[in-house]
């Protein structure tokens, strides 16, 4: 699922990386855990968090995270989009709740695990 | 003894949360210089981001230092202190002394050292309550 379709599923708005909607996500992680997100992650993965610290953008850019959402119309900081701007992961937001929103992203074929 | 390419050394300060990750994160840039394969480096990405949190959250103060050799990338930690009392409960997942300003913030979840020890081929962890704790991980290339 490319980062615009994933903007567009969820009703969401793109707080950086417009030049990011072309990226494809294989995979998605929705969790305010950061330690869940360490140990579950795969490839290509886009992360879903109702989070909001310097330490989700550290974490996702460990794991090669494509794009972060930001749920339940939580505004990021200015610190955090400083540190997607030097990282380069895309940062959308929507106002759905953590569960909505993998529940849409998983009813449009995006998966939680891929076996590869 | 297989040929050294490059020691970097990285002091982490404890309870200093708005570095953590900086040291990892030159880590991942300098193996992505070093043209190590994509699937190794987030490997070894995730092994130090998780030894440098443990460093911030748990210890009083530590190195966290990166060697690459000809057939190996080796992440390792040495601490000040203040040690871990039962290292076997320490390995098991789900197992954490962190405080709920750490859980708060999205870590904490006893999880670290189980993750270290799963992307790791070889991984070393020696420690003593009341002296500092030293971690050494290898990821074979
Ligand atoms: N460098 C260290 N010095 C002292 N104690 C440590 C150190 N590293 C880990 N520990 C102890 O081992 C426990 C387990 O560590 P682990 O990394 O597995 O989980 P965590 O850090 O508590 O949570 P998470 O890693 O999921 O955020 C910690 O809660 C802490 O008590
Ligand atoms: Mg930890």
């Amino acid at each position: 699922m490319r980062v615009s379709d994933i903007m567009e599923a969820l009703d969401g708005k793109v707080c950086f990386g417009e030049d990011k909607l072309n990226e494809v996500c294989l995979t998605a992680c929705g969790c305010d855990l950061m330690s869940d997100a360490l140990a579950f992650s795969k490839a290509r993965m886009c992360l879903l968090t109702g989070l909001t610290n310097t330490q989700v953008v550290r974490t996702a850019e460990m794991l090669d995270v494509v794009a972060i959402v930001f749920v339940r119309g939580k505004q990021p900081s200015a610190e955090i989009l400083a540190l997607a701007e030097e990282t380069g992961i895309a940062i959308l937001r929507t106002d759905h709740t953590l569960y909505e929103a993998c529940g849409i992203l998983y009813s449009c074929g995006l998966p939680g695990r891929i076996k590869v | 003894m297989s040929e050294q390419i490059l020691t970097e050394v990285f002091e982490v300060e404890a309870g200093d949360f708005v570095a953590a990750g900086a040291a990892s994160a030159q880590i991942k840039r300098i193996l992505k210089q070093l043209s190590v394969n994509s699937d190794l480096i987030r490997r070894a990405a995730i092994i130090s981001y998780e030894a440098e949190l443990n460093l911030v959250i748990h210890s009083l103060g530590g190195k966290l230092i990166l060697r690459v050799m000809k057939d190996r990338v080796v992440i390792s930690t040495e601490d000040v202190g203040p040690g871990i009392a039962d290292i076997s409960l320490a390995l098991k997942e789900g197992w954490s002394t962190a405080s709920d300003d750490i859980r708060s913030m999205g870590f904490g979840a006893g999880m670290g050292l189980p993750n270290i020890k799963r992307n790791a081929d070889d991984f070393e962890i020696r420690s003593a309550a009341g002296s500092g704790t030293t971690i050494v991980t290898t990821i074979y290339l």
